[in-house]
């Protein structure tokens, strides 16, 4: 009698990061594994958890606004904007009409930067090598852009409760001669740069679909693309409704929802702009939508142009309890100099109250919950970062896919520890 | 859209009655507060009726109500905050429990009702030490290994209670009590006159 033995096999455990490239920052990934099939996915995050919140009770309302910056480092003035719209909503506070264009402006920018990191990052870690230099290439002039109107090329602190810091530009800083760069190098560098931010951005929008086509040459229809993406992770609508999606992660699995359109914030209702949707929830749809809201930014950003160059007026409201003063005025005037004073020391007081406000950010929805207790610092807030119902939902999409798929879901979900452990 | 809320505010008050200890309204927003018993259940109410439909648990978070100077409800000390989000009928509302005893918090978990609401708990858990009964996995999520203490509490310093440093001598990373002082330029400060009033 022949005996066979059978090898008894056993799933083994994996670690994964976190310093692993396709780990986007710190994750770390315990990972259950039968052969090359993934079983279960265990993330262990915090790594880069830097209490925000608790430091956010601890400091005035204005001295937070520079950690928001920090939480989602790809899009920066977004995360500005649910913080000081939630401020402005405890306070019912009026925004003139000059700074919402401004800030849909810039978050539109800050989209359009986002979802090129994330084109990047995300064909980088699937194979793709030059997608990756090409987004890049483009996400200089965009920072040009942010250092043009806030001194900083990532964290901004552009938008304060009232507004905006100050209004944009009229001459575009231009490149200096130096011992590398000849004269008629620097004159081809300078050449859209001669006139205002606006006529630099105007620019930009109308390169920029071209661009969009460039990445979508290498991508769209590239057999490995679609070979790495097609199918993998799917989502079915009711699931990714259930598991807290939003953003391009739920319209990829063909929900129309988008809060620009649901539940317009600024002058988003004024604007025309259409919601991509994706249809089989897969990663190339999500793909695809990320791809189509560029370039319908890129049209809100025209749109918005268009507006102020013949729209002038101020950028942040004149109510000094809650924003600075002129420095002229200060000079003059001794009741701004008090204002001025009072603001910077003591910061302003927000009534007893709580409020919820949220932005439609290029992940999902960024929301942050403010309860006061009528000081001067914040009693509570809490943030709600888009990214960490997606983390948590990894193990749900992995399952029963190959190892190599995983590092495409990653990708597809736009991770970025800042906003994840907060 | 201020028309929908006092229909919506109207539906939930008529629904629920007396399962709800209270409901307000206030800048647009629907706050209701429910009871610890049958809170699940009113929550799967708020989830499958067509009328209410919050389908989607947006946020989930703990607060710590300690040093809140006109205390909520009952002066209780912990509470769960809800938001959630109607895709369907384009509503938000807020849902609030409180724990019963500030001692040893315990809340019911929502994750049979949202699935999603399971690191949101392991958050709560680990940063304020609400512990939800029956949750499947109630770990620690943001902290080290190892760490000691729920830092979001109000009675727990800014600035931590250990710091570590690498002990040449020891030849391993160690924990040893803060050096440093709690920094405080700006203090915290409650005014009745001179703030902004809308």
């Amino acid at each position: 009698m022949k005996v066979f033995i059978v090898a008894e096999i056993k799933n083994y455990t994996m670690n994964f990061g976190p310093q692993h490239p396709a780990a986007h920052g710190v994750l770390r990934l315990v990972l259950e594994m039968d052969g090359e099939v993934i079983q279960r996915v265990d993330p262990h995050i915090g790594l880069l958890h830097r209490a925000t919140e608790k430091l956010a009770e601890n400091r005035t309302y204005l001295q937070s606004v520079p950690y928001m910056d920090r939480l989602d480092y790809v899009s920066m003035m977004m995360n500005e904007h649910a913080y000081v719209m939630t401020i402005e909503k405890l306070l019912q506070l009026k925004v003139p009409i000059r700074a919402q264009y401004i800030r849909v402006l810039f978050d539109e920018i800050t989209r359009i930067l986002n979802h090129l990191l994330w084109l990047g990052a995300h064909a980088l870690d699937v194979g793709a090598m030059t997608v990756f230099l090409y987004a890049f290439r483009e996400r200089e002039d965009l920072f040009d852009c942010y250092e043009a109107v806030s001194g900083a090329r990532m964290h901004a602190a552009y938008y304060r409760p009232g507004g905006v810091y100050r209004d944009l530009p009229s001459k575009m800083p231009q490149f200096q001669p130096s011992k590398k760069q000849s004269a008629s190098e620097i004159n081809k560098l300078n050449k859209n740069r001669s006139g205002s931010l606006l006529d630099f951005i105007e620019d930009f929008s109308k390169r920029f679909p071209t661009y969009v086509d460039e990445y979508e040459t290498l991508l769209t229809d590239n057999r490995i693309w679609k070979q790495r993406t097609v199918g993998i992770g799917v989502v079915d609508p009711d699931r990714a409704v259930a598991l807290g999606m939003t953003g391009p992660m739920l319209r990829g699995s063909g929900v129309e929802w988008d809060l620009r359109r649901k539940q317009p914030y600024e002058t988003y209702s004024e604007l025309d702009f259409k919601i991509p949707v994706g249809k089989e929830g897969d990663c190339y749809d999500r793909y695809l939508v990320r791809m189509e809201e560029m370039r319908e930014s890129n049209k809100i950003i025209k749109q918005c142009i268009d507006w102020l160059r013949v729209n002038p007026g101020p950028v942040i409201s004149n109510d000094n309890k809650v924003t600075p003063p002129s420095r002229s005025e200060m000079k003059e005037d001794m009741e701004s100099m008090i204002h001025h004073f009072k603001l910077f020391t003591e910061g302003f007081h927000i009534p007893k109250g709580e409020a919820y406000a949220a932005v439609e950010h290029p992940k999902g929805e960024f929301g942050t919950y403010i309860i006061s207790d009528g000081a001067n610092k914040p009693y509570r807030l809490k943030i709600r970062a888009p990214g960490f119902p997606h983390l948590a939902a990894i193990n749900e999409m992995t399952k029963g896919h190959m190892l190599s798929d995983l590092v495409a879901i990653i990708g597809t979900q736009d991770i970025v520890f800042g906003e994840i452990d907060r | 859209m201020s028309q929908g809320i006092k229909k919506q505010t109207q539906s939930l008050k008529s629904f629920f009655k007396k399962k709800m200890l209270s409901i307000d309204e206030d800048k647009g927003e629907i706050t209701i507060t429910f009871d610890q018993k049958n809170i699940i259940e009113s929550l799967r109410f708020l989830r499958d009726r067509p009328e209410f439909d919050f389908k989607q648990l947006i946020d989930l978070c703990g607060v710590d109500y300690q040093e809140y100077k006109i205390a909520a409800q009952d002066e209780k000390r912990f509470c769960v905050v809800c938001h959630l989000l109607s895709l369907s009928n384009n509503q938000r509302l807020r849902v609030k429990v409180f724990a019963d005893d500030d001692e040893f918090p315990i809340f019911p978990t929502m994750t049979e009702v949202w699935p999603n609401a399971d690191w949101y708990e392991r958050e709560a858990f680990d940063l304020f030490g609400l512990m939800f009964v029956d949750h499947p996995d109630l770990r620690r999520l943001l902290t080290d290994y190892g760490f000691v203490g729920h830092p979001f509490r109000k009675d727990f310093p800014m600035i931590g209670k250990v710091e570590v440093r690498y002990d040449p001598t020891l030849k391993r990373v160690i924990y040893e009590p803060v050096s440093i002082d709690e920094r405080n330029n700006v203090p915290r400060l409650i005014r009745d006159e001179g703030i902004h009033r809308g």
